[in-house]
């Protein structure tokens, strides 16, 4: 299951410039990571093709926090 | 100017479509021809493009139907691999007087004029982030800027289209994704066809050039603003008119 967050957390450091040790579970994308509204449409089309499934518009505006995804995806895999 | 470059035309068996999708395929693109009825008549266009060494095919689709518009493009995508270019011209007319207009005729056409653009524009927007490119140009018309007796739905609908435009090219610049508006004027096709020659003498006499625009006059600005040309330009209305409105 580490698995999930290590290609989660890949994804946001190349999509986002962040650093490694920033994307924590607690880390909000927006006010933590510096992602705009736009930001995060992408990394939810991202994970959709990294974890090949559909996330629906309702269940991404859900997705505030680093751990918010990895969740969201754990229970769908 | 648009060498090897993969083209969405929505309604493209017709008109100032028609005109769009060979005039993209002369200056290089493979297209996509979406129609909405006329399949006969888009085969045509697909196999004059081809004739022109570019590859193309036709696609059925109402794009006021949201399964249809992604049926497309993912028909465009499974195809060709990218989409870089989106011409959304699909239109109808359903004229009336503002008293007698009905709302099936309002509704008709601010559905496939303007819910048709948009639902078209998200469509291909993720194709278009992914890539970190994209063009895409929208057909509106000079009366959604000045206003038309009997075209309250229809004006609606481009003068919408025009504020789409300013919103899509102001959210998705930053991915590198253009996005702008072609205002036709007065253009002989079928749908300017059904004037009378009462209406068409007094739209001539408002027009500089003094002359009815032909689609293709149309095209080839079209394909300006989906060439690299046109880099530096988005969330503009450019009017091809003859000069009949100078906002």
């Amino acid at each position: 299951m580490a698995d999930v967050l290590e290609r989660v957390t890949k994804i946001i450091v190349d999509r986002l410039g962040v650093d490694e040790s920033q994307v924590t579970l607690e880390a909000s994308f927006k006010d933590d990571l510096g992602a705009d509204s736009l930001d995060i449409v992408e990394l939810v089309m991202e994970l959709e093709d990294e974890f090949n499934m559909e996330i629906s518009d309702e269940e991404a505006e859900k997705i505030v926090t680093v751990g918010d995804a990895v969740n969201y995806i754990k229970s769908r895999l | 100017m648009l060498e090897g470059k993969i083209a969405l035309v929505t309604g493209a068996s017709r008109g100032i479509g028609r005109a769009v999708a060979l005039e993209l395929a002369r200056q290089g693109a493979n297209v996509i021809v979406n129609y909405a009825g006329s399949e006969a008549k888009a085969n045509e266009v697909v196999e004059t493009i081809r004739s022109l060494g570019r590859e193309a095919f036709a696609v059925q689709a109402d794009v006021a139907s949201a399964a249809d518009v992604e049926r497309m493009v993912k028909a465009a995508l499974d195809s060709f691999g990218r989409l870089d270019i989106l011409v959304n011209n699909a239109g109808i007319t359903r004229d009336n007087l503002l008293m007698r207009m009905k709302e099936e005729e309002w509704d008709a056409v601010i559905n496939t004029n303007l819910k048709g653009v948009f639902l078209c524009t998200k469509a291909v927007a993720r194709p278009m982030m992914k890539q970190r490119y994209g063009r895409i140009v929208n057909i509106a018309s000079v009366v959604g800027v000045i206003g038309n007796p009997g075209q309250a739905n229809y004006v609606a609908a481009k003068a919408g289209v025009i504020g789409l435009t300013k919103t899509a090219a102001r959210e998705l610049a930053s991915r590198h994704i253009t996005v702008n508006a072609v205002a036709p004027g007065f253009i002989t096709t079928d749908m300017t066809e059904a004037l009378s020659a009462e209406q068409k003498e007094t739209m001539r006499n408002q027009i500089p050039l003094a002359r009815f625009g032909e689609p293709d006059d149309v095209a080839r600005v079209v394909a300006f603003l989906a060439s690299d040309a046109a880099g530096y330009m988005t969330g503009q209305t450019l009017h091809v008119d003859g000069g009949m409105v100078m906002p």
